[in-house]
């Protein structure tokens, strides 16, 4: 959530301690830790599904035959099928690409936003630090949840504007720690050594404190990229998802929270788990990731 | 103390100010026409300009937000139009609800989420502290709204061992009378200990669905700062000193760990009172959640804004008094103040 | 005992334990008899239908809380449903009803009182219709459509006898005061809580009831609940048997249906139709189910602009579209198919009746190539948030169809809230929608859905000179009583519509109630909401 990122002090090592050694603790860190291998592999899979995934699936999660509308989970259909006849592990499969993307892009687009006006705020102090700060804490008095909410209904509910709305409601929380490692290293000696031999503010900036900063924020991007799934899924249940018919987890879930109470139950279920299994994945990786990134502070 | 307080209040005032204009244009950027909403299914478009003037919303932008200040200066938040009441009552009346709902999930999820997290840092590395991890991250994977409707198809559909989810009580009971709003404790003050109960049983399932969301910041901050104080001097001084490892753990250990999971505790509740709206929502829950999402559809602007603006009130309110207790029970902090 | 009953019995048991002061339960018990629970998504947001804005919820409050001067007898359809006779008037507040040349005179009951105890008079009822026809928005245009527009056609004879005077003959005048906007208001009380900026006392009644109908509202929480209490001295129908009412309203429409399955709530008449087929299926409830009157569900087409100015481009819509398909994973059958007319069968003189149309995608393809859009075309297909249940997975249907014939559509949902005024705007290209007209006559719903005046309601923007003058035709030939013209004009202007196809009708919806099998006396009303003066727990 927010605080329990924060680092402490003691990360101003610099820069480069080796690739390979990296490397190797990560090996360590994914086949001593189960779940955090598990976590990897899950992901792998999820990715695949994102890339081939229209190639994978043995229906056209499109098309609707009503003649079998809402079948369980049988040979023919593994997960069922839905109210319009609709194979549901095809629409599952198929959708894991725009649930990444929205993870994905969303994520992307904050860490640019608020990774690069976080470290600036850290760096350069004063004037800016105050603008980013109050902005950043404009939006966290905000309900966030009913803050996207408004985002994507008043710019219109399409996939770019619920990107949008994730990446800003997410902006304090990459300002804060951002904020805070650059404000670490500002005067650290690999960064003084920079400015000795001559480099520009906004070249240090980029080429000293970035590339240390990039592996917290990496942790966090991995823990937000959940987030930003179980938003769009929020944000579907109360009609302001993506445009039928494409598919989309949240939508899924929501519209078969419906038939639950009728028994049929696979219509919210299989969607419901592949939602709960990428958002688990993402948050056992950040996990993971933080082992990697900083040995010292597993928490 | 009170130079404190007010330093800390005047530095919230900027960014209450940047929630007042950004929900207000906000709200005003929304799809659906409030004039041609109120002037009825039939309406001309002369009938629709009449309305839009009667509202004042025929003129520029500026003059709105003008209004909008002067209104709010005097208390008066607008009336809603999807329930017609004014928008300050029906907060005032909600609030309560949220609370009381928000409150009693933070504690069946702190109940719950710090031993589980003393458990994972004392057997650290352990199968038990890899299965507390996954226990309390499918927790947090799973949408809100599925996990409350699927505790409601399970305890009350099927097991039959929930009440209804018909809101705050059971519709044959009534409401105590209201002097803190939490129907638990005005029952109690009251003396009606069947109320009371009802209260109760309405409020298990939507505490517990809020509860089982918010297990994994509390149980994950609860490990780490174990973990931190086991590694301690003073734990170390304590072991050494030929104490029981019970006696370590929970005088020595859990008590120092508990400082930073207070300070959680009041970002987790005010993430908690913007995230239950969609609870409220599947629970039928009176709150101000479910009344902020209702209005936000029907782009009903004024309970947007004032919801809005109850929660930064309440979300400044919340991290100053946090502030404030961090430097009570850690004399640290205050001396750098 | 099955280990459900077994679980809930010691549940129970457990409770009971629990709760210490059981001197209270008899009671809750027995009110639990005299009280229906009625469960619904959303509830009203005003008291009183001539409020500004006032919501379909509100009129459910306004026509059990407020009396008109005359209703509609009961008939009952060959189903057992009780359905009102649109031709047949009882006195509700009047007890008597003279018919002039140009005016009707009311003979108001002797012994009516308000709720608050004065008695009911011609100069409240005056105040009251005046108020509807000078208010504005919704009640003004109801009013209007009964040709009852300006005060002065209200005149008081007398303390207990009111004239209305026509300003021209119009066969609707005397239905549209049996609707719920003409209702009975207590003018002395509303005058004393009204302001110089609100006259009619607007703000008084959106909170209060005023009226001296059975029931009147004793708690209203908006968003949350309404309790109604019976009137016990209402003296114009015979007494009501439910004492109290509570209007619950649950978001979730899963738990909707919980509750009926479990026995919790009494009635709904809003839940999806797959649940009100299955539950009719199952027994456990009794279902309700009828058609709405003069309404229909049609997908409707801008013919101001291409590509569906054209009247063929129209037509392949209309073979394209998959009807049947609507009609069972959609609808689950319930609703009346209005489509398929057999070659050759008459155009009757009823509304609404099907069109001849099928799904034909053949001869669809081959109008499109007539049309000149051999290559077909992109266009957006908008719905109804609100009403998605129904509207999504039809607008998904129609995509897939009319992608058959090179029409690619994106689906565009469009919130409730702002329904309104996009088809105020009359610019979306494709849409479907929903228009039932209160007052069940053919002519009625052809004047506000086709005719060249375009009201609100033709949101096709259609124009037809011919169109035109039959609708009219048919008016004066319903108030002048000339059958043999009014049946021709009728036929006439059905005919038209299905071959100038500007709207589709898709299916007739069906209005449906689910109750415990201990309530009964559920009566089918033009408005389809509840009347709880007839319903009835056993």
């Amino acid at each position: 959530m927010t605080a329990l990122d924060t680092p402490a002090v003691e990360a101003a090592v610099p820069p480069a301690t080796g690739l390979s050694a990296t490397l190797r603790h990560a090996r360590h860190v994914v086949t001593g830790n189960p779940i955090t291998g598990f976590s990897f592999t899950l992901f792998i899979l999820l990715l695949i599904c994102a890339l081939f995934g229209p190639f994978l699936v043995p229906y056209d999660p499109l098309a609707t035959n009503t003649a079998v509308a809402l079948k369980p989970p049988s040979l023919h259909h593994l997960m069922g099928t839905d109210q319009l006849g609709r194979d549901l592990l095809s629409r599952v499969i198929v959708a894991t690409r725009l649930d990444m993307a929205v993870a994905i892009f969303s994520v992307a687009l904050v860490f640019v936003l608020g990774g690069i006006s976080g470290i600036a705020a850290g760096y350069f102090g004063g004037w800016t630090d105050r603008i980013v700060g109050r902005l950043s804490d404009t939006i966290m008095a905000f309900p966030l949840f009913v803050l996207a909410m408004g985002i994507v209904a008043a710019l219109g509910n399409t996939v770019t504007n619920i990107i949008i709305a994730t990446a800003i409601i997410n902006y304090p929380l990459y300002v804060r720690i951002a904020r805070a490692e650059a404000n670490v290293r500002r005067n650290a000696g690999f960064v003084q050594a920079a400015r000795l031999s001559g480099n520009g503010e906004i070249r240090i900036l980029l080429t000293q404190i970035l590339p240390n900063i990039l592996p917290i924020m990496m942790v966090q991007m991995s823990l937000t990229m959940g987030y930003a799934i179980l938003n769009a899924a929020g944000l579907s249940f109360i009609g302001l998802g993506v445009r039928p018919p494409t598919p989309e987890w949240g939508i899924m879930v929501a519209e078969g929270a419906a038939f639950i109470v009728s028994g049929e139950w696979w219509i919210a279920l299989f969607p419901g788990l592949a939602l709960m299994l990428a958002v688990f994945c993402f948050n056992l990786l950040g996990d993971g990731l933080r082992d990697i990134v900083d040995p010292q502070r597993r928490t | 103390m009170r130079s404190i307080v007010l330093k800390r209040l005047a530095t919230a005032i900027p960014s209450l100010l940047g929630v007042i204009v950004v929900s207000f244009l906000l709200t005003r950027v929304l799809p659906g026409d409030t004039a041609s909403y109120f002037a009825g299914p039939a309406a001309t478009p002369e009938a629709i300009a009449e309305v839009r003037k009667q509202l004042g919303l025929d003129k520029g932008l500026p003059e709105q937000f003008a209004r909008y200040a002067v209104d709010l200066v005097h208390g008066n938040l607008g009336n809603s139009l999807t329930t017609g009441q004014p928008v300050v009552t029906e907060i005032a009346n909600r609030l309560p609800a949220s609370g009381e709902l928000t409150l009693l999930g933070l504690l069946i999820a702190l109940s719950t989420a710090v031993p589980l997290g003393i458990l994972a840092a004392v057997h650290e590395g352990s199968w038990i502290d890899h299965l507390c991890r996954v226990i309390v991250t499918t927790g947090v994977s799973l949408p809100v709204f599925f996990t409350g409707l699927l505790l409601v198809y399970i305890f009350y559909f099927q097991l039959g061992w929930s009440p209804a989810p018909l809101g705050r009580l059971d519709v044959f009971y009534t409401a105590p009378p209201q002097v803190t709003g939490f129907y638990l404790i005005d029952s109690l003050i009251a003396r009606d200990f069947e109320t009371f109960r009802a209260a109760f049983a309405q409020l298990i399932l939507p505490a517990a669905t809020l509860a089982i969301f918010s297990l994994a910041p509390l149980a994950r901050i609860t490990r780490g700062s174990m973990l931190a104080v086991m590694g301690s001097d003073i734990v170390r001084t304590a072991r050494a000193s030929g104490l029981t490892s019970k006696t370590v753990i929970l005088t020595y250990g859990f008590r120092n760990a508990m400082l930073p999971v207070v300070t959680t505790l009041g970002m987790v509740f005010s993430f908690l009172l913007g995230a239950n709206v969609l609870v409220e929502k599947v629970f039928a829950w009176p709150g101000i959640g479910s009344y902020a999402v209702e209005a936000l559809i029907a782009s009903d602007y004024a309970p947007v804004q004032g919801f809005v603006l109850a929660m930064a009130i309440l979300y400044v309110a919340l991290n100053l008094m946090i502030d404030l207790l961090y430097g009570v029970i850690d004399p640290r902090v205050r001396l750098e103040a | 005992m099955d280990r459900r009953t077994f679980i809930k019995s010691t549940g129970a048991a457990a409770a009971g334990a629990i709760a210490a002061p059981a001197v209270w339960s008899p009671a809750r018990a027995q009110s639990r008899q005299e009280t229906l629970l009625i469960v619904s998504e959303s509830g009203p947001n005003n008291l009183d239908i001539h409020g500004v804005g006032t919501n379909v919820p509100g009129y459910e409050a306004s026509w059990n809380c407020y009396d008109r001067l005359i209703s509609h007898e009961m008939k009952t359809l060959e189903n057992g449903v009780k359905y009102y006779d649109r031709d047949k008037f009882k006195p509700e507040l009047a007890e008597d009803m003279s018919t002039g040349d140009m005016s009707v005179t009311f003979k108001l009951r002797k012994d009516a009182t308000f709720q608050d105890g004065t008695p009911v008079t011609a100069k409240d009822v005056k105040w009251s219709l005046d108020r509807a026809v000078t208010v504005g928005g919704f009640p003004t245009f109801q009013m209007k459509a009964g040709s009852l527009e300006k005060p002065e056609q209200f005149v008081t004879v007398d303390d207990r006898t009111i004239r209305v005077d026509f300003i021209r003959k119009d066969r609707l005048t005397i239905p549209d005061l049996a609707v719920i906007v003409p209702c009975v208001v207590n003018s002395e009380l509303v005058k004393k809580n009204a302001t110089a900026n609100d006259p009619w006392g607007l703000e008084y009644t959106k909170q209060n009831t005023a009226g001296s109908g059975a029931y009147r509202v004793a708690k209203w929480t908006p968003g949350t609940e309404l309790i109604f209490e019976r009137n016990d001295k209402w003296t114009c129908g015979p007494m009501p048997k439910v004492k109290r009412i509570i209007w619950r309203m649950v978001p979730s429409s899963g738990n909707r249906r919980a509750l009926l399955e479990r026995g919790d709530a009494d009635i709904s008449y809003d839940l999806p139709n797959k649940d009100f087929a299955e539950l009719r299926s199952n027994g456990k409830l009794s279902i309700v189910s009828t058609p709405y009157s003069n309404g229909v569900q049609y997908l409707g087409m801008n013919v101001t602009k291409p590509p569906f100015d054209n009247p063929k481009v129209r037509q392949a819509v209309a073979y394209a579209i998959p009807y049947q398909k609507i009609m069972d994973a959609v609808l689950y059958g319930l609703a009346n198919p209005m489509f398929g007319k057999p070659e050759g069968a008459p155009t009757e003189v009823k509304w609404p009746q099907p069109t001849s149309f099928v799904t034909d995608v053949a001869k669809a393809k081959q109008l499109m190539q007539e049309a000149g859009y051999a290559n077909g075309f992109e266009v957006p297909l908008s719905f109804d948030l609100g009403f998605a249940v129904v509207n999504e997975p039809l607008c998904i249907l129609v995509q897939e169809s009319l992608a058959e014939i090179g029409i690619r559509t994106t689906i565009n949902k469009i919130p409730g809230s702002n329904w309104r005024t996009e088809l105020n705007k009359k610019e979306m290209p494709l849409y479907t929608n929903v228009f039932s007209g209160w007052l069940d006559y053919p002519e009625y719903f052809f004047f506000w859905c086709y005719h060249g005046s375009n009201s609100v309601f033709n949101t096709m923007s259609y124009k037809n000179p011919k169109m035109d003058e039959l609708v009219e035709g048919a008016r004066n030939a319903a108030a002048t009583g000339d059958t043999p013209t009014y049946d021709k004009d009728v036929k006439g202007f059905v005919d038209l519509a299905f071959t100038d196809v500007p709207r589709i009708p898709l299916f007739q919806p069906y209005s449906n109630v689910a109750m415990q099998k201990n309530v009964s006396g559920y009566e089918y009303w033009f408005h389809r909401r509840l009347d709880y003066r007839a319903l009835v727990k056993a």
